[in-house]
């Protein structure tokens, strides 16, 4: 091989050895944004009447107790008082679906009961509906530990979520690892770059004026890297979300979290 | 581009030039410092305003423009005889130079409020109050305000 | 549809104490400076005034502006005069309009 085809394997090899690069944050480094923030953004985040994602979840207990499809059932009707019936049940999503074969997340699940028991329309991304029940679900996690994820059969998928972490991808070519494992703490213009621990969906995101999926984060980190964004629900998306919260495993639940 | 550039927020000039279909778009700034002093002059009439008394609390330095904490205080006994009837807060840099405007009276017992407030851009932002005995006081903050590095579309 | 609504009013208070009111409501405060992503101005859809009045009597008035943050967040203060109701009302474009209440007993 001359000289100029092995640069050009080199070259076209490097993408495939830097995404092997970035190192895993040791557990006992891992730290919230919430750190990073400003005094008043925590105090809004830590302030339940002043954090507007309470709003969210005042609006999910009430459609939590709403009769809601042919059914004529609430969730209430099967789950009772969500504070004892959904404790820590969000810190454990993503969860492994036999019926399915693989991981789905709280979005998933919640428009399975929704469809399969209630017999009602499922709810959209981003929805009103959907962000309230989320976030009063998430809410009952709060101060929860992230779960372990480390039922077997959720390894495949932990391990699909982490190489597409690893992943470079987009016109800026960057992997999420570069950012988040490798140069968190410095700054992105305005911003100190995060290392990406979804300890507080939905999250009530400053530059949103609004609350948002992990999901929709993602996708916007995805836009920003110049790169194709997934469609909401896919598989890709729902093993990511199950990478980084096993990534996260340990780590306590902060919904509804208050970003910039 | 002209003018519209030099006044446009950095994220508008990159949304244009990524091609990038959603923007959120601040006007080129209608409120100037001159726009400012005319709204402040519809409260204060021809008085004189003074600083002191008022304490405006703003961060200095301010992660994001769309929602930032802001305390008034005003030092007063709030009795009948000396109270604060009215706090105004104006912007010198967002579209529009009034972000809030207060009524109290001596019922309030303390003169303090809180508020969120969207600044677009570094600027100064006055805080006045109109006392009982018809005295204008002022205090004046300075934010910066940074920008995020990565766009986002809506979803 | 009735926008949400957080008061935050402390249930008990002595006589002449000076207490603190917690507002807050999910409104999007639309600036009417923005555009859609195919340059269409989008309306300005704002709360333009809050009011709180204590057994009847206006205690707290705020003319609000485009720039108050989205999901609007007040607090004020009043003097616990005796055991009643706060009302509290939001207005704005579109014919906005909004109720709460809260209860205090003052001993």
């Amino acid at each position: 091989m001359n000289s100029r085809a092995r640069l050009a394997l080199a070259v076209a090899l490097l993408p495939l050895a830097a995404g092997a690069l970035s190192t895993e944050i040791p557990l006992n480094e891992r730290r919230s944004a919430y750190e990073d923030m400003s005094r008043d953004n925590k105090a809004t985040q830590d302030d339940d009447t002043s954090n507007p994602g309470m709003l969210a979840v005042l609006d999910g207990e009430a459609l939590w107790a709403a009769k809601a499809g042919t059914s004529g059932k609430s969730c209430a009707d099967c789950h009772g008082d969500a504070k004892t019936s959904m404790k820590g049940v969000a810190a454990r999503y993503p969860a492994f679906d036999a019926a399915s074969g693989r991981p789905v997340n709280l979005e998933q699940r919640i428009n399975m009961s929704r469809e399969q028991d209630q017999k009602a329309q499922p709810l959209a991304y981003e929805s009103k509906e959907m962000l309230a029940l989320t976030a009063y679900m998430g809410l009952q996690s709060r101060g929860e530990p992230i779960g372990a994820h480390d039922d077997p059969r959720l390894k495949p998928f932990i391990d699909k979520g982490r190489a597409a972490f690893n992943q470079r991808q987009g016109q800026l070519n960057l992997s999420c690892g570069q950012c988040h494992d490798d140069n968190w703490g410095k700054h992105l213009a305005g911003n100190t770059v995060p290392q990406a621990h979804p300890t507080g969906y939905p999250t009530y995101r400053l530059e949103w004026q609004s609350l948002g999926s992990l999901q929709r984060r993602l996708r916007n980190c995805m836009i920003g890297m110049r790169a194709e964004p997934y469609a909401y629900g896919a598989p890709e998306y729902v093993d990511m979300e199950l990478f980084l919260m096993w990534r996260a495993r340990g780590m306590k639940i902060e919904t509804p979290a208050v970003r910039p | 581009m002209g003018a519209s550039t030099a006044t446009a927020t950095r994220r508008q000039f990159l949304a244009a030039a990524g091609g990038v279909g959603f923007a959120l778009a601040v006007r080129p700034a209608e409120a100037t410092p001159a726009s400012m002093k005319q709204a402040m002059r519809q409260v204060v009439g021809e008085a004189s305003v003074k600083r002191g008394k008022i304490k405006l609390d703003l961060p200095p330095l301010v992660e994001n423009g769309n929602s930032v904490t802001m305390n008034v205080t005003v030092d007063s006994p709030m009795t009948i005889k000396d109270h604060v009837k009215a706090i105004h807060v104006f912007t010198e840099k967002n579209p529009q130079p009034n972000i809030i405007s207060v009524q109290l009276g001596p019922r309030a017992g303390k003169a303090e409020i809180q508020t969120r407030v969207r600044l677009a851009d570094t600027q100064s932002v006055v805080a006045i109050c109109e006392l009982s005995d018809g005295s204008f006081w002022s205090d004046t903050v300075d934010v910066i305000i940074t920008l995020g590095a990565c766009l986002e579309d809506l979803p | 549809m009735a926008a949400r609504t957080l008061i935050n009013v402390p249930s008990k208070a002595k006589r002449g104490e000076v207490i603190q009111i917690k507002t807050l409501i999910s409104h999007i405060m639309e600036t009417g400076f923005r555009h859609d992503n195919v340059g269409r101005p989008i309306p300005r859809d704002i709360i333009t005034s809050f009011v709180c009045t204590y057994n009847g009597e206006e205690v707290f008035k705020a003319a609000l502006y485009q720039a108050i943050a989205a999901n609007p967040f007040i607090t004020f203060h009043t003097v616990a005069t005796e055991s009643g109701t706060f009302a509290f009302q939001w207005s704005g474009d579109n014919g906005f309009t909004q109720d709460a209440s809260a209860k205090i007993t003052v001993e």
